[in-house]
């Protein structure tokens, strides 16, 4: 068997692995040396150390942007979340109808970011102007808008991941504890949840990445407006690149530093929830 | 059956690993951002030229600014191809992504051999690029150094279309306000300044009614496909009276003298408009327009290349007027439109000698042959500076109203915006007019935007 894998390994891997190299490997590297470049454009750099970074750092909106971000992708990790977990729940209930629901909260996934931003637009500039304001009014308004945008689309990709673990968690385990005299709480807390918390895991960490590397939402619900104030590190990062002659280079520092950030984050999120994980 | 399931996964695999690879392929094609539609004429043009075209003679790729010229430049190059032999391709980057689509199209091998800068600020970007268009025919039939962007004693970039704003107006609407019994100023001769355009929006404004309007202004939206209308068309015009007291062209520091001037005009456009300026966020380029097109406002800052978007509506052409944008500065009555150009054509350098001249050729058949003429003056509706079109004379009625005012000896305003020192600054202008239209920040702002920003802006998009 071990014979076989080793002969069809690159058959199975050489194809993948080439179009990784080439569509993520390649230019990862040509960015990160970049970042310590000044360019126009990206076959024309010349080398100039570390000041794209000091310059990066000393941006005030960067570090607006930032927190911003933090502040989103906390809010949005919760709420996407906890709803999906609840949805999840009670679609795998026996009530009549589950799978068209189930379908239906999946829908929103399946519309690109830019056309849902502007869908939400709309609607929400829509209500807004109930009290003559809009969604640029204040990066608050923004805030908002983007986090019942974002919960919108994702809470049915999560609600998938969320009913698979459901259903696989044994069903002579929660039949035993019934037995045994749990009450539903009871029931919920120690069986339910740490038999789902691979999916927690999955789920968390798609939600953690995503908040932070929203861009086209963004974009497309408020732009940045009102000055930049309800700008995600993303577009801030893309916005530097293409904003100002010369700055390219703190762009792709801004990127680096971005990458590094979500990075750490991720790999923290994964220890603390894969620790809670149980062998059923 | 073992067999035949190893069979299918290594078909599945095969499969996926070639969709994957052409995803990747398919991702670097779309980086021009081209309208689809462009991109489909323009691979027509490329197989087209293909048997035709000859080895050694060079090539031209024309990276487009103007998407509302897309289809025409495609024509136009089939055309040159067919004639020649030389292949011409075109492609046109999408509203508002020039800059981008540039950038990493310059990138590639076969880069861009002609491509636009937007002026003197768009060259100190691309000026390494930027061949020395000096023997060149379009050069040659230049008529007047004006026209050119000139570095060192190098001609770098040519303009070639020359464009006009100011304020559109309807002119039955405006009529009909001058026949009320309620009107103060009784004709359009009188209305020849600040005072008396604001008296008229007011008036307007407050009879909306009666007139059939919703506002004497078209909404000025602050919606990203808007606001350069005002952050950076309107905020010419303090930069245009500022230069013009200080005697100078440019500067690293702006002084703000006329900002007052800019508040006053943009107040009348916020207050006498179609909808509440609390609304203005999301009010897009296409709203204004359609708003003017429909007969629902009577005045719409914008320019002649906005003829085609408000052309066979409720406005007939012969009651499309325009007006210089008045803002209240002494000797003003004699102020004609804002009329310049910020779309100058570049040779890139860094491509082959051969390229290089096929593109100054088609560039020179462009202008001085009877098909590229047409195309040109009559079908894309430019005005050019080139000496060869004297008899291709102008059908936009926009057009027709510039040159009634250069005729009556009114100075036009020239276009000063192509000294802004970079995008963040008009940026921030607009984002600063945005929170001051809304009532979420104050005037200070703007100017603080507009002066500090520019003095910032400035050194950061120079610094070595």
């Amino acid at each position: 068997m071990s014979k076989n894998i080793k002969k069809y390994f690159p058959i199975f891997m050489l194809p993948t692995l080439l179009a990784f190299v080439i569509g993520f490997i390649v230019p990862f590297a040509l960015g990160v040396w970049l970042s310590f470049c000044k360019f126009t454009t990206v076959t024309d750099a010349e080398f100039v150390g570390l000041s794209n970074y000091i310059e990066a750092l000393k941006d005030p909106v960067f570090l607006h942007s930032f927190l911003y971000t933090t502040a989103f992708v906390l809010v949005t990790v919760v709420v996407i979340n906890v709803f999906a977990f609840a949805i999840a729940f009670m679609l795998t209930k026996k009530i009549s109808g589950s799978n068209f629901f189930r379908s239906v909260f999946f829908m929103p996934n399946l519309i690109g970011g830019i056309i849902l931003g502007w869908i939400w637009q709309l609607l929400l500039n829509g209500i807004l102007a109930h009290w003559g304001k809009t969604i640029v009014y204040s990066s608050t308004y923004g805030f908002w808008g983007m986090v019942i945008l974002l919960s919108w689309q994702q809470i049915g990709y999560m609600m998938v991941i969320y009913i698979a673990g459901l259903q696989n968690i044994p069903g002579d385990y929660i039949e035993a504890a019934r037995v045994d005299g749990a009450n539903k709480w009871q029931l919920l807390r120690h069986i339910i949840l740490p038999g789902m918390m691979p999916s927690i895991t999955i789920c968390t960490f798609l939600t953690v990445t995503n908040g932070f590397k929203m861009f086209d939402q963004n974009l497309a619900l408020t732009n940045g407006a009102p000055s930049k104030a309800s700008e995600l590190l993303a577009m801030n990062i893309f916005n530097t690149f293409y904003g100002r002659n010369g700055f390219e280079g703190v762009g792709q520092a801004k990127a680096v530093i971005f990458f590094i950030v979500v990075a750490i984050v991720a790999v923290i999120q994964n220890r603390l929830t894969t620790r809670k994980e149980v062998q059923a | 059956m073992k067999k035949f399931k190893r069979f299918t996964a290594l078909g599945l695999t095969a499969a996926l690993a070639v969709s994957a690879l052409a995803g990747c392929g398919q991702k670097a094609e779309e980086t021009t951002a081209a309208p689809e539609q462009t991109e489909a004429a323009s691979e027509e043009a490329k197989e087209e030229a293909k048997p035709e075209a000859k080895e050694g003679e060079g090539k031209v790729y024309y990276l487009n600014f103007k998407p509302e010229q897309a289809d025409q430049w495609v024509e136009l190059a089939k055309q040159y191809t067919e004639e020649t032999g030389i292949q011409v391709d075109v492609q046109t980057a999408a509203s508002n992504t020039y800059e981008q689509t540039l950038k990493s199209e310059m990138a590639k091998e076969d880069a861009p051999t002609l491509f636009q800068v937007n002026g003197p600020v768009g060259l100190a970007t691309w000026s390494d690029y930027c061949a020395d268009l000096k023997d060149t025919e379009i050069y040659k039939q230049l008529q007047s150094d004006d026209y050119a962007l000139i570095e060192d004693g190098a001609v770098k970039g040519i303009a070639y279309v020359i464009e006009t704003y100011g304020i559109i107006y309807n002119k039955k609407l405006l009529n009909d306000y001058f026949a009320a019994d309620w009107s103060t100023v009784k004709s359009i001769d009188e209305l020849n300044n600040f005072e008396a355009l604001k008296t008229v929006a007011d008036e307007i404004q407050a009879h909306k009614d009666e007139l059939g309007v919703l506002g004497a202004f078209a909404s000025a939206g602050m919606d990203s496909s808007s606001d350069w209308r005002f952050k950076t068309h309107l905020a010419n015009l303090p930069i245009y009276y500022e230069y013009k007291a200080d005697e100078i062209t440019k500067t690293d520091a702006i002084k703000g003298t006329y900002l007052e001037n800019y508040k006053n005009i943009f107040d009348l456009y916020i207050n006498d408009a179609t909808c509440e300026k609390t609304e203005l966020g999301a009010k897009t380029g296409t709203d204004a327009s359609s708003e003017f097109a429909l007969g629902e406002a009577v005045f719409y800052q914008n320019g002649t290349w906005a003829y085609n978007d408000i052309k066979d509506n409720e406005v007939a052409d012969e009651d499309l007027g325009m007006l210089p944008i008045y803002i209240g500065v002494e000797g003003e009555e004699n102020q004609g439109l804002c009329t310049g150009s910020e779309n100058y054509w570049c040779i890139n350098a860094k491509a082959s000698e051969a390229d290089q001249k096929a593109t100054a050729d088609f560039l020179a058949w462009v202008i001085t042959s009877d098909a590229g003429r047409d195309m040109l003056a009559n079908q894309m509706g430019f005005v050019t500076p080139f000496k060869t079109f004297g008899d291709y004379l102008p059908t936009n009625p926009l057009v027709v109203a510039n040159e009634e005012y250069t005729k009556a000896g009114k100075t036009p305003v020239s276009w000063n915006f192509t000294t802004m020192p970079s995008e963040e600054w008009k940026n921030g202008v607009g984002n600063a007019l945005l929170e001051y239209a809304q009532g979420t920040g104050d005037w200070a702002n703007v100017e603080k935007a507009f002066v500090e920003g520019w003095k910032t802006e400035y050194e950061l998009a120079n610094k070595e």
